[in-house]
């Protein structure tokens, strides 16, 4: 045991069997076995961070939840690419693992890479219309009528196939007419600057050039997958759908398909047939319309005649005969011719009795009569111009005069009478209520020396004089010196009984 | 009712103003003489239109396009 322990003691260095390399050698080896291995893969993932330097080549990340994958698409293969690499797209990559020993790194060298899946696919045409619909490209201002009845009808299609061989069916059962093929790739690379080319092309024709220039275009294509129809999903084809100034109608892929030139278009048919329907009218039915507008122009006019002959009948039927018209105004002359002599002699035997009734009055008596009774009226009139009647007035005037003077003084007398009475019993009601009768009865009036009525001891004890009033005349009582002196005196004793 | 001469007009424009020449004169209320004139009008543009319909020719050419795909000449279309 313990020898086979022994033995195996320096296995540590048992690796010394195994050939050694070198960085180099390896790095090799590691290159030989991947791209031995992975020579052509088909890789799905998410786009990362997609570089392009001015070389021209992409550098690019291929990324899941939980790797990364550098990856490098040289220059002529990007060139070439139909789906041009952008980050978040979810694609598949076709091509080789590779490595890079300068850098211990490995990569894929990309030679396609396709969209992975319809959804990423539906996802960027989704992104693609509402950028080309914010640019206005499918505004319904921009659609131009479809001619009713073009002369030269340009379909942009492929030569051989069916698409074509069902427009000229349809157009020949409908309304034969003159058709140019522009023939191009309807799927591919080339499919889309083909497209692009041929509406500029007709579009560049001149009307009545070599080439004529169709009234209307049709861009067709049959059914088929949604990478088939992605040539007419793409920008360059869209716009010239958009430019062209000639009427589009797109015809790609069956009823439920629908690419970007459809709404680019100025009338999108379901299918190359309905197309061809759209383009041209029926040419039977626009003949038996014809016919029909003929018939109903003849009718119309012969009718219009007829009716107005059938009226002139009419109105004719109701003139009167010219005989019958003269009949009545005949009978009135000859009724009228009778009586005109009568009426003669019996207007002018009218007019002699009225003459011998205003004759008859006209005598000389009657003018008499009315002088007499002028005369009459005349003598009253003077009757009654006479003095007599304003003396008599004037007298009775002059009486009332006399009267109401008489009766104005008596009335002056008797009012001053009766003011003298009142006075004189006014003057003996003064006396009576007078303080001079009092003075009969024993009272007295003092005065002082101003004849001021004094009421009062004091007054009376100021005064100098005194005059008293009696009943029968007044009295003076002597003049006493002035007051002032005569009070001092007094004074001293009352101030001696004190001290 | 134009005047445009009737031998300018297209299709469309024929058929429309004989449908309304049609319709004003069935409508009756057109004095004589104009009457007689709109049918003759109705009657050169009934002729107008079965004129463009007569011109009812198919004639298939493709483009025959040069090495930068520009239009090169035409070539007649047969059999299809």
């Amino acid at each position: 045991m313990s020898d086979l322990l022994d033995d195996d003691a320096p296995a540590p260095q048992g690796g010394q069997n195994n050939p050694e390399y070198t960085v180099s050698e390896i790095s090799g080896a590691v290159k030989r076995v991947l791209e031995g291995e992975f020579s052509h893969v088909r890789i799905r993932g998410e786009l990362g961070r997609v570089t392009m330097p001015r070389s021209g080549h992409v550098y690019l990340d291929l990324k899941d939840d939980r790797s990364v994958l550098a990856a490098v698409i040289w220059k002529g293969v990007a060139a070439r690419l139909t789906t041009q690499p952008e980050e978040g797209m979810e694609v598949i990559a076709t091509g080789r693992i590779t490595t890079f020993g300068g850098q211990s790194k490995y990569q894929l060298i990309i030679e396609d890479i396709e969209p992975a899946g319809a959804g990423a696919l539906m996802a960027m045409l989704d992104k693609r219309r509402r950028a080309l619909a914010a640019e206005g490209l499918f505004d319904e201002a921009r659609k131009q009528p479809i001619p009713y009845l073009p002369e030269i009808i340009g379909v942009v299609t492929s030569p051989t196939g069916a698409v074509i061989r069902d427009i000229l069916h349809r157009l020949r059962d409908r309304f034969p007419r003159k058709v140019l093929i522009w023939p191009v790739a309807v799927q591919g690379a080339n499919c889309a600057p083909e497209v692009a080319r041929a509406i500029h092309g007709f579009n560049a024709l001149t009307p009545g050039g070599a080439m004529p220039r169709p009234d209307l275009i049709i861009v067709a294509r049959g059914g088929g997958s949604l990478e088939d129809l992605w040539g007419f999903n793409e920008e360059i084809v869209v716009r010239a759908a958009a430019a062209s100034r000639i009427p589009l109608i797109s015809a790609v892929g069956h009823e439920t398909d629908t690419t970007l030139i459809d709404f680019a278009a100025d009338k999108r048919a379901p299918t190359p047939t309905a197309a061809a329907e759209m383009a041209v009218p029926v040419r039977l039915d626009l003949l038996a319309w014809v016919d029909g507008q003929s018939g109903r122009l003849t009718r119309a006019l012969t009718s219009g005649i007829t009716l107005r002959a059938q009226r002139l009948r009419d109105l004719s039927r109701a003139l009167p005969r010219a005989d019958t018209l003269l009949d009545g105004p005949r009978q009135r002359l000859d009724m009228l011719s009778d009586r005109l002599p009568a009426a003669l002699i019996r207007a002018v035997q009218l007019r002699r009795v009225a003459l011998s009734d205003h004759a008859g009055a006209l005598r000389p008596a009657l003018l008499r009569r009315a002088i007499q009774t002028e005369r009459r009226n005349l003598a009253v009139a003077s009757d009654r111009l006479s003095l007599d009647r304003f003396r008599a007035d004037l007298e009775r005037k002059n009486r009332d005069l006399a009267g109401l003077s008489r009766r104005l003084s008596d009335a002056g007398q008797r009012q001053v009478r009766t003011w003298r009475q009142r006075t004189l019993e006014l003057d003996r009601l003064r006396l009576t209520l007078g303080y001079e009768a009092t003075l009969g009865r024993g009272y007295a009036v003092v005065r002082d020396e101003a004849g001021e009525v004094l009421t009062t001891r004091a007054q009376a004890a100021k005064a100098r004089a005194l005059e008293i009033q009696f009943a029968d005349g007044r009295l003076a009582v002597g003049a006493k010196p002035s007051p002032k002196p005569g009070s001092k005196p007094q004074t001293p004793p009352e101030q001696g009984s004190l001290l | 009712m134009t005047d445009r001469p009737v031998a300018e007009m297209s299709f469309e424009e024929a058929m429309k103003e004989l449908e309304g020449v049609v319709s004003q004169l069935e409508r009756g209320d057109v004095a004589l003489d104009d009457s007689i004139r709109l049918y003759e009008r109705g009657a050169e543009l009934k002729k107008r239109c079965e004129a463009k319909l007569k011109e009812a020719e198919e004639k298939v050419a493709a483009i025959t396009l040069d090495g930068d795909g520009q239009p090169a000449g035409l070539k007649p279309v047969e059999g299809l």
